[in-house]
């Protein structure tokens, strides 16, 4: 047996999680440690596993609707979007124009939200503190939008099969496009608290990159991928719930790394506020439902429908065995693909930059465990 | 060159610290004071439940229909009724609503056909016991009494 003293390096397995306050939930990441340095990852998960999928099987396709905003909880609505999406399409009904515009506005004020968490949380484990609460008082806008609109400010069911529940009431185009004109200058004060700040730039700067080609090979998509280099994104490429008409830009960066991905992301909530400002302006009045019948009873068959959720896409599979209820309704989160580049991501790294690297994913546990 | 010297002249931290002073204003404050201040929800806030009752003569407005019950994805309402042979329609009888288990979706007030159902703009509905969540018929036609505080 070699004799070691204390110098000799060996490997360190330290836990970190499920309840470390930078694993954004209950991740539980176990490093191997070599000094500072992390040799690799074992992520684990499913503490927050409650069987949505699971669910499903036992609930009416109208009754399931609410389950889906607590899968990814801080972008409720573009859950609920991509679920009322499939079933629209196992049922061959699309929702009318009007309805389509309010399902877009209040999606892209949901992304918008998710980014401001993103951004605060992400700001936060770096150890900037400021922008956490700039960007909560602003996403409190978002929210009270929401409440008015449909009385839940989180878990929101917004969207029903078909269109919509709810009329938008009174003041609501006011509301939109006065959070737009507030919202861009606040983005230019976050940029000014942190794209040239020196320790910002020092602690993202070449921090877990992933390149286009290894993206591709972990299925990662959203803003990660963009970050890299690749121009895609399911609101341009599939378009869906009437996203073909809006004018706006996919930003997209070379270096797929943290820094990348912050840029990329600050950029998409100006776009989405552009993309608002233009359905606003598109908001004519007609129906909001379209004509389902009051017993959801989809035809024998399956579909995949997917979206782009503000963490990447998106998709329901749902097969429908004439009944009900759905036969079986599997679920592609996000955040759960986008977890699996985190071994590639941190290998080699420091340890200090594990947390930079989750935040970055931006990953919502109640999506990856579902 | 000019990069060198905002970096000798720490022209990036300053930047963010302009930003964090122009914030001190305090019109920016957002802070509610509750519970010494309660905050106005939406109108059409998704709160506690109510059965309403018609102002007119204190009768419930609820027909026994059970489509609450039947919308419910948590199967948490219970409506019971026995049939009065003399109208020969359904009497409430009892109505409970298990309120732990509620995520407030909306989708019973939205099944009920004559707005017996409704939730509520109140928010406080904390309770000691599992069975004060429990709320019985009488619960939901008077709503929770939550005690307000002062500062
Ligand atoms: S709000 Fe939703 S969960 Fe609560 S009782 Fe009504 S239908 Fe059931
Ligand atoms: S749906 Fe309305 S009327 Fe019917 S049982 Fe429920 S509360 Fe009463």
């Amino acid at each position: 047996m070699p004799e070691s003293t204390f110098l000799d390096s060996t490997e360190l397995v330290l836990n970190m999680g499920p309840q470390h306050p930078s694993t954004h939930g209950v991740l539980r990441v176990i490093l191997k440690l070599d000094g500072e340095k992390v040799l690799g990852t074992d992520c684990v998960i499913g503490y927050l596993h409650r069987g949505v999928e699971k669910i499903a099987e036992n609930r009416t396709y109208a009754q399931f609707n609410p389950y889906v905003d607590r899968m990814d909880y801080v972008a409720a609505i573009s859950n609920g979007l991509g679920y009322c999406l499939a079933i629209e399409k196992l049922l061959n009904v699309e929702a009318p124009p009007r309805a389509q515009a309010v399902r877009v506005i209040l999606t892209e004020l949901n992304r918008i939200a998710s980014h401001l968490v993103w951004l605060g949380t992400h700001a936060l484990d770096i150890g900037a503190i400021t922008p956490v609460f700039y960007c909560f008082r602003e996403r409190e806008e978002a929210l009270k939008i929401f409440e008015n609109y449909c009385g839940a400010r989180l878990t929101t069911h917004a969207f029903r099969i078909g269109g919509l529940q709810y009329e938008t009431y009174d003041g609501f185009e006011k509301e939109v496009l006065a959070f737009c004109d507030m919202f861009l200058p606040k983005v230019d004060e976050y940029e000014e608290l942190l794209t040239n700040n020196r320790i910002w730039a020092g602690r993202l700067k070449h921090v877990g990159v992933l390149n286009a080609e290894e993206c591709k090979e972990y299925g990662v998509t959203g803003p990660v991928l963009r970050a890299a280099g690749v121009k895609w994104d399911l609101r341009k490429a599939q378009p869906y719930s009437g996203y073909q008409q809006y004018d706006f830009e996919i930003p997209t960066c070379e270096n797929g790394d943290t820094y990348d991905r912050y840029t990329v992301r600050i950029e998409e909530m100006r776009q989405s506020a552009r993309i608002m400002r233009q359905a606003v302006e598109k908001l004519a009045a007609g129906p909001i439902m379209a004509k389902v019948p009051k017993v959801i009873k989809p035809p024998v068959g399956e579909v995949y429908v997917s979206i782009e959720a503000p963490k990447g896409e998106l998709g329901y599979y749902v097969v429908s065995d004439g009944t009900t209820q759905p036969y079986r309704v599997r679920v592609r989160p996000p955040s759960f693909v986008n977890l699996q580049a985190l071994g590639r991501m941190v290998a080699g790294g420091l340890v200090a930059d594990v947390v930079a690297i989750i935040g970055t994913l931006d990953i919502v546990l109640g999506e990856v465990d579902r | 060159m000019a990069n060198l010297l905002r970096k000798i002249f720490l022209a990036d931290l300053f930047q963010g610290l302009w930003v964090t002073f122009r914030n001190q204003n305090p019109k920016y404050i957002y802070t509610e004071q509750y519970p010494a201040e309660r905050p106005k929800v939406a109108e059409r806030y998704r709160g506690a439940p109510r059965l309403n009752i018609n102002p007119d003569n204190d009768e419930t407005l609820c027909i026994s229909c059970n489509l609450c019950a039947v919308a419910c994805p948590e199967n948490l309402i219970v409506v019971g009724w026995e049939r009065n042979e003399q109208t020969k329609r359904k009497d409430l009888t009892t109505f409970t609503y298990d309120t732990s288990r509620c995520m407030f979706c909306g989708l019973c007030e939205d099944a009920c056909p004559v707005d017996a159902l409704e939730l509520t703009q109140d928010f406080e509905m904390a309770s000691y016991t599992r069975d004060g969540q429990i709320w019985d018929r009488e619960m939901l036609e008077h709503g929770p009494a939550p005690k307000a505080y002062r500062s």
